[in-house]
């Protein structure tokens, strides 16, 4: 039975500990967390992509407060009340509109931080494997947001993906139609995508988000060697004011104290984008409205899902959606497919380091290509991409069991 | 210092990808097509000069289809008569000597379907020969207002043809503001005009092929480069458009060009007064952080 003063002053500290433990929780939570010394700006990505998170869902919510889930409404809600009638609401959409692509380039930069640095082994695979999920969940978040207003991108974006559903050869047309509510997209399909933009993608988000920090405690975070540090050790050397020596700073203030100095810097480049260069992330074929009877020259996703569309366009349709359901699985399986016992920056990884800058590049080649139209040498490069793509996750296993020990 | 090395590799990487998915993709998605200004070179250059007095007398015939209000000259049916008779409603000619390219407008009354492009153009040739065109041409500029506002221009030379619903334009005219009944709720002056839009609509969709689509927000749905070539010569970018070829001077079009702003994108002039305020923000919050974070690793390393 725990103790509790009946002599203290509701809301006290002392009130509030015995309630809350409010010492303990800023203890673990904070002050004591431990973060590694030898980090660089990219271990802000976190920090930067909660704040971009939050502002996607400060933005959201005052969006929502105007936006019309009607396929009769939408359109002009977005476009005209919002943009011309509410007060700010064009900041609103705008900050909206460029935090949903903006965020996919700092997920990715995320990602590819933990592959360089091999932050997804000994230890942290979980981290990594509810990173990856936090990545699908925030691919469905973006595509149900981009359904709503109603324009013709959305139209026959939401035409093409769900017709994905019907698995090529099987014809699964019914599933199809299950997930519309209709054999077209209509009123129903924009309601439901309405639902999962809204309520159960944001919902299962933030779920996430609080299980991926959560798995970052007890591995801690990686750093810029991918030395082994023992965190208690280094963390009473800390304590006992040797800040110099200890290999360890704690969350609150001192490594907080940098992830906010990054993200100011980061807010000046987003507003910016935001009141100057926003076009990249509002496609203009997404300012006419929709029209089943007419369907737009060139359809493709927003550039974030280019590579996995490009992967799965150059083949016949069955081979295509193999390949495509491919890509969406196989990052998930990276901490099981580098064999590689070395926690350590690609740069000194042997051949991995060269697998490293080979997949970044191919994926970029794969983004180019899946805007492009399917034509004449764009399509040969494409395919060669895609088979690259797949040639380097088939090669990654064998090149990491031969890594020599660092 | 190494840092700064890793921003580097990642601000090209970044700068890359751009490239490849913005101005690289839409350079290879959209034909180029060269503008010209609004010079129309295809048309020879006038070798006579008007004369407006004679003009005057000529331009009785055109009131037969068209009004010109300024002259006190009303039309002689309304917009869905006209439409029902011709396919569309013919503009009134008020403003047309300042919007229209001086070589274009004489060209165009000796032979419309021609000069427009466009395939089955209801205005017949008008004119007897290049000095009458040429008259007519100088009555109009006579007669033409200094000053032209963006909707005018937009009224005159798309508004017949293309609502804009976002300012409450229809193509037979400005949506009449009308009382509904208290008790029912029902507004059978607002049903009317809305029967008369339809009936319009349905006439012209015949005369175009189809409804030509409403200009709310075309301003953010092509580019500017697209929306100029297109109206200087609509066969140049849409082969086979209905869509005729308007004759606007560089001038008229941008007056178009201005309402199309205003109704598609009217946040862009509070953009540009609030944007420096925000970035101004985050750059101050940067600095104050940078100073504390220098405070707090004072000792760390």
């Amino acid at each position: 039975m725990a103790h509790f003063d009946e002599n203290a002053r509701p809301f006290s500290h002392k009130w509030l500990n015995e309630r809350l433990a409010v010492d303990t929780l800023k203890r673990v939570l904070s002050t004591e967390y431990w973060i590694p010394k030898n980090i660089n700006f990219l271990w802000a990505m976190g920090m930067v992509l909660a704040a971009t998170f939050g502002l996607l869902l400060i933005s959201g919510i005052f969006l929502l407060m105007y936006y019309q889930p009607n396929t009769q409404l939408a359109f002009d809600s977005v476009n005209y009340t919002i943009m011309s009638e509410v007060g700010y609401g064009w900041l609103w959409r705008h900050i909206h509109g460029v935090g949903a692509s903006v965020v996919f380039l700092i997920i990715y930069i995320h990602m590819f931080t933990g592959i360089y640095y091999g932050s997804y082994k000994r230890g942290r695979e979980l981290i990594w494997l509810s990173g990856m999920l936090l990545f699908v969940l925030f691919s469905a978040e973006a595509f149900s947001g981009y359904m709503l207003p109603w324009g013709q991108m959305s139209y026959w974006a939401g035409m093409v993906i769900t017709n994905l559903f019907s698995m090529g050869g099987l014809h699964l047309n019914g599933l199809v139609e299950w997930i519309r509510g209709d054999y077209v997209p209509g009123q129903a399909f924009l309601n439901r995508f309405f639902m999962l933009h809204v309520l159960l993608v944001p919902l299962a988000i933030i779920g996430v988000i609080v299980l991926h920090f959560g798995t970052l405690r007890i591995p801690h975070v990686n750093n810029q060697d991918g030395e082994e540090i023992d965190f208690e050790e280094a963390a009473e050397l800390y304590k006992a004011g040797k800040v110099k020596e200890s290999k360890v700073i704690p969350f609150n203030p001192v490594f907080l104290s940098k992830d906010v100095f990054v993200m100011g810097v980061y807010f000046v480049i987003f507003f910016y984008l935001v009141f100057y260069h926003f076009e990249f992330a509002m496609d203009p074929v997404n300012f006419d409205p929709a029209n089943p009877l007419k369907t737009p020259t060139h359809i493709y996703p927003e550039w974030y899902f280019l590579w996995s569309y490009e992967v799965l366009r150059p083949f016949s349709t069955n081979v295509g959606l193999i390949a495509f359901a491919f890509a969406q699985v196989i990052f998930f399986l990276l901490p099981f497919l580098d064999r590689s016992p070395n926690v350590a920056p690609a740069s000194r990884r042997g051949l991995f380091k060269y697998w490293f800058w080979a997949l970044l590049i191919d994926m970029i080649i794969l983004t180019f290509m899946g805007k492009l139209p399917p034509e004449g040498i764009w399509s040969t490069i494409g395919l060669v991409a895609a088979l690259t793509f797949f040639g380097l996750w088939i090669a990654l296993p064998i090149i990491t069991s031969k890594e020599k020990k660092l | 210092m190494k840092e700064l090395k890793i921003l580097g590799v990642v601000v090209v990487f970044t700068l890359i990808l751009y490239w490849g998915v913005e101005p690289f993709a839409h350079s290879q998605m959209h034909k180029h097509v060269e503008g010209h200004d609004f010079k129309y070179p295809d048309l020879p250059a006038l070798k006579v000069k008007g004369n407006a007095e004679n003009g005057k007398a000529l331009v009785a015939a055109c009131v037969g289809c068209h009004s010109i209000k300024s002259q006190g000259m009303a039309a002689p049916m309304d917009a869905v008569t006209s439409a029902q008779t011709y396919g569309v409603n013919p503009p009134d000619l008020s403003n047309m000597g300042a919007l229209l390219d001086e070589k274009f407008f004489a060209h165009f009354l000796l032979d419309p379907a021609k000069v427009t492009k466009s395939k089955h153009f209801a205005m017949p040739p008008s004119a007897g020969s290049e000095q009458d065109a040429a008259d007519i041409v100088a009555y109009f500029k006579s007669i033409a207002p200094k000053e032209i506002s963006p909707k005018e221009a937009y009224e005159t030379a798309c508004g017949r043809c293309h609502a804009n619903r976002y300012d409450h334009w229809t193509q037979i005219g400005e949506v009449p503001k009308t009382k509904s009944n208290i008790k029912t709720g029902v507004d059978l002056d607002a049903l009317a005009f809305k029967k008369k839009v339809g009936m319009y609509e349905n006439k012209l969709a015949d005369y175009m092929g189809k409804l030509p689509p409403d200009l709310s927000i075309i301003i953010r749905a092509r580019s500017e480069q697209f929306l100029e070539t297109f109206v200087e010569n609509p066969q140049s970018q849409l082969p086979g458009t209905a869509m005729p070829r308007v004759g606007l001077t560089k001038e008229g079009y941008e007056k178009v060009k201005a309402y199309l702003e205003k109704t598609g994108d009217p946040s862009k002039p509070k953009r540009e007064k609030v944007g420096p305020w925000v970035i101004g923000y985050f750059v101050l919050f940067a600095f104050l952080a940078f100073l504390w974070k220098k405070s707090i690793w004072k000792g760390h390393h």
